[in-house]
């Protein structure tokens, strides 16, 4: 019995208005909510009504044997009840059928794991109070925002409670491992890894309505097919999508929701298969290797890495400001500075300045709402200065405070990549040398 | 006397000074009764021309069976071999001009040949085709209409002016606000360079906006002294609204670069000098307001340097922006590598803000209440910066006599001295 672990993103970060500098100082407000009432509307319309409705009838179906599990951010969720509130409605009937897992992340859908450890289990906690809330699961597994993962955010994750994670299946963290098997972090052993087979999950994503693919089109049986040639020992596939690839990515047109209505059906009639959650998985399975990670991997584009949303000088100026006012913010005391600190974080700002357009312009364009990264970082900064004007105006953290802080506040992000070495080192030390050991053996 | 002048663009529709000087002289001419008739490749129809004739080139009929214009037309037509010249915009800014101009640019290819040439007015694509047509037009409108004196203002306008004097006879001024070196450096374009030495040597004299200028003009055009005649640009009686103190709304001082964001106006300079500053009092903050090829890297220079929350970019702004940009600012930065006259500091002191000017820029010869400094001098530039936002005395001192010594330099001076220059280009043609 091999099981597929469907999982689904549902994320739509609050857009920026074009804030110039004149706003600064006295105009606080930061977001376009024409466009953003706009797309969250136009996405549920197009993908999460129907996808919903799909998933529901599908569960009605084959009962216990369909299963999903789904991450759905805090912004999403402050939207949709906003705008579609038919669509949370819709998520809380899949709840009911206790078919589906809610899975946890940040709640803003933010980097606050590379910026700041307080921020990170401060939003995680947020979050998880906010799923139990509305869908009355507490969630058992975690994603971090961008599937971002090191040992240490692993360390974290375990010490908040959380069982399984899933990360991406990244190919330089793996080798010659395949990423069909439970895992375990080397460095907390009862924290299970589930990692993302990238290359199905995109072949979906990406490449589902791509006439010029060879493989195109995709049937259920082609991919079922492809499913069964893998090895027979292998136990868990992992598909981690977004939900917006059905109906919004991939139009209606394109046949994808009926690629997802047969899917079962395809499976349970080639096959050994079952749909199950992660927890489930996780309980089911043995780990078969501990995993270590110690420079962060992400879901990604071709690096695996942080480079669409950090790396650049702009991303790195604009991030670096961020997390300098933490503790300033958390002094202020206020929800709606409390809100728009949440929503500064969200990762599709930093994403918008990514300068790798020629590799991955497509994916990078989706609803970008700037023709340039430089214009997404000039935008930003000035939101982000009058963001920092209103906390002082607070009048909770003196001006001539900042410069101490900044310096805790770097000190702060510094011990995560410090605390790595200490304790993976070892690990990672013997993974290097008994992998080279084993191929001069072979050879 | 009445004058036939030739411009590319009219407030409020401009894309850099020459608009604004061409109004302001216009409006000084007038009151020294001087009639003019001022041609623009594109009229908007929300100009406001008071007292003067303002033409749309666009709206001007041609004959083309008439051999005069074809003949003309054959002249010109080496022009078009190079109509990827941007001689205002930069490379970016150039495409960017072209994308949006796309559907009005597939009109008028349609309509090279048809009676009536629609301008897009605008430095962009097929710039040197658009040139050519302008001076076609301008030979339509020479031989149609009665003036004593052509007026051509910078190269865009001077095959037009060329063409006007071939078709009258009149005599011909050209009015030099900048030329190639200025633009370029020494990498000149030789097409542009090419119709500027042209226009200069036809003409019967030339009128620079400085002595900077016009040593150029001898030094590099080749052009007699006797005929190069400098009348410094001045500064409109004041139609922007005081908005002092109204619309400011960050407690920081506030420190502007205003200006195309290209070679010619050294924004790397005031970046540089922004983050000198910056590092001495953190409690300022900086806007460069315009756009260029350069745009792009002083907004990565600035992520670099760790200033992005000091240091603003606004884009390119026109009108009240430009008021309420000059309204916000305790210290005016124009740090030229090389400027013909640059008038936006007089706009600034006109506000009451005190200004920091490179001494390559006509306008340091005519202001005494200004700092000046070398343009690559980024420390003297950061110290004067420095000084001007420390020392109140300093700035009270500049802001009153700035404004005073501002008011002084009237278009109307200015005008008197050009009329001087047609009358000796008029007696010097007839001799």
């Amino acid at each position: 019995m091999r099981f597929i672990n469907l999982c689904f993103q549902i994320h739509q970060p609050y857009r920026l208005r074009t804030y110039r500098f004149f706003n600064i100082g006295h105009d606080h407000q930061y977001y376009d909510d024409y466009q953003n009432r706009h797309i969250i509307r136009r996405i549920a319309d197009l993908s999460y009504i129907p996808a919903n409705r799909l998933l529901l009838s599908l569960i009605r179906e084959y009962g216990k044997t369909f299963k999903v599990s789904l991450s759905i951010s805090g912004p999403v969720i402050e939207q949709l009840q906003q705008h579609a509130p038919e669509v949370i409605n819709g998520f809380q009937e899949l709840a009911a059928t206790g078919c589906v897992e809610f899975i946890g992340e940040t709640y803003s859908h933010s980097l606050a794991s590379l910026g700041s450890r307080e921020e990170f289990i401060r939003q995680v906690r947020k979050h998880h109070d906010r799923i139990s809330d509305i869908f009355g699961q507490k969630p058992q597994t975690f994603r971090n925002t961008e599937l971002i993962y090191t040992d240490q955010i692993g360390q974290i994750v375990a010490d908040l409670g959380y069982s399984t994670m899933i990360t991406e299946g990244a190919k330089h963290i793996l080798g010659w491992k395949s990423p069909n098997f439970l895992y375990c972090s080397s460095v907390v052993p009862k924290l299970k890894l589930l990692l993302r087979n990238f290359r199905l999950s995109d072949d979906i994503i990406f490449r589902f309505s791509n006439q010029a693919w060879s493989e195109w089109p995709i049937t259920t049986e082609k991919f079922v097919s492809w499913l069964n040639q893998m090895p027979s020992n292998e136990e868990v596939v992992n598909l981690f999508l977004n939900y917006e690839t059905l109906g919004e990515q991939q139009r209606k047109e394109t046949g994808i929701f009926d690629f997802f209505h047969y899917l079962p059906r395809t499976l349970f009639k080639r096959g050994k298969y079952t749909f199950s959650t992660p927890s489930a998985i996780a309980k089911a399975l043995q780990p078969v290797a501990p995993i270590s990670v110690q420079y962060p991997i992400s879901w990604a584009d071709e690096e695996k890495d942080l480079t669409a949303w950090l790396g650049n000088e702009l991303q790195d100026e604009a991030f670096g400001k961020l997390y300098e006012i933490e503790s300033t913010v958390m002094a202020s005391d206020q929800d709606d500075i409390f809100r728009d600190w949440e929503r500064l974080q969200t990762s599709d700002h930093f994403y918008y300045m990514c300068t790798k357009w020629f590799s991955a312009g497509e994916v990078h364009k989706y609803f970008n709402p700037y023709a340039s990264p430089y214009e997404a970082f000039i935008n930003y900064m000035n939101v982000l200065s009058d963001f920092m004007i209103r906390i002082q105006e607070t009048g909770k953290v003196p001006v001539k405070e900042t410069k101490p802080i900044r310096k805790a506040a770097r000190k702060t992000t510094k011990p995560v990549p410090k605390k790595k070495p200490a304790t993976s080192s070892k690990t990672s030390v013997n993974a290097t040398k008994k992998t080279p050991r084993k191929t001069t053996k072979k050879s | 006397m009445q004058v036939l002048m030739f411009g590319w663009e009219f407030p409020p529709h401009i894309t850099g000074g020459l608009g604004t000087a061409c109004y302001g002289l216009i409006k000084g001419l007038i009151r020294h009764d001087v009639k003019v008739i001022f041609i623009v490749p594109k009229a908007y129809g929300d100009e406001n021309p008071e007292g003067f004739r303002l033409v749309n080139a666009s709206d001007v009929v041609m004959n083309f069976r008439e051999t005069d214009y074809q003949q003309f037309w054959k002249n010109l037509t080496y022009l078009e071999i190079a109509s990827n010249l941007i001689p205002y915009a930069g490379q970016e800014e150039f495409e960017e001009l072209v994308e949006r101009n796309t559907l009005e640019k597939l009109e008028e290819s349609k309509s090279i040949f048809a009676d009536r040439y629609e301008f897009s007015g605008k430095y962009g694509k097929d710039l040197m085709k658009e040139v050519s047509r302008y001076a076609l037009v301008a030979s339509s409108i020479a031989s149609q209409t009665r003036f004593d004196l052509i007026h051509a203002h910078d190269w865009l306008t001077y095959p037009a002016g060329i063409a006007a004097k071939k078709i009258s006879g009149k005599p011909l001024v050209v009015h030099v606000h900048a030329t190639e070196f200025d633009r370029s450096g020494e990498h000149v374009n030789q097409l542009v360079y090419d119709i500027e030495r042209q226009g200069m040597e036809q003409s019967d004299a030339v009128i620079t906006v400085s002595n900077f200028t016009r040593q150029i003009v001898i030094d590099r055009y080749g052009i007699a002294p006797e005929k190069v005649y400098t009348v410094h640009n001045a500064v409109g009686p004041s139609l922007r609204p005081d908005l002092q103190g109204v619309m400011k709304h960050v407690k920081e001082k506030v420190v502007t670069f205003l200006g195309r964001v290209t070679y010619q106006k050294g924004p790397d300079y005031f970046v540089e000098a922004a983050s000198k500053v910056y590092r001495k009092d953190p409690h300022v903050r900086f806007v460069m307001a315009g756009s260029g090829d350069l745009l792009n890297r002083m907004v990565r220079r600035i992520a670099r340097l760790r200033m992005g929350t000091r240091f603003h970019f606004t884009g390119f702004l026109t009108g009240t922006e430009v008021d309420t940009m000059f309204a916000m600012s305790d210290v005016y930065v124009m740090p030229s590598v090389s400027e013909p006259f640059g008038i936006s500091p007089l706009e600034a002191m006109h506000s009451n803000v005190p200004v920091v000017i490179s001494k390559q820029s006509g306008v340091s010869e005519v202001l005494k209440h200004a700092l000046k400094v070398d343009f690559w001098d980024i420390d003297a530039m950061a110290d004067a910066i420095y000084g001007i936002l420390h020392y109140e005395g300093l700035s009270k001192m500049f802001a009153r006599f700035g404004k005073e010594e501002v008011e002084n330099l009237k278009w109307e001076n200015a005008a008197f001295n050009v009329v001087e220059v047609y009358k000796k280009a008029i007696s010097g043609s007839l001799s």
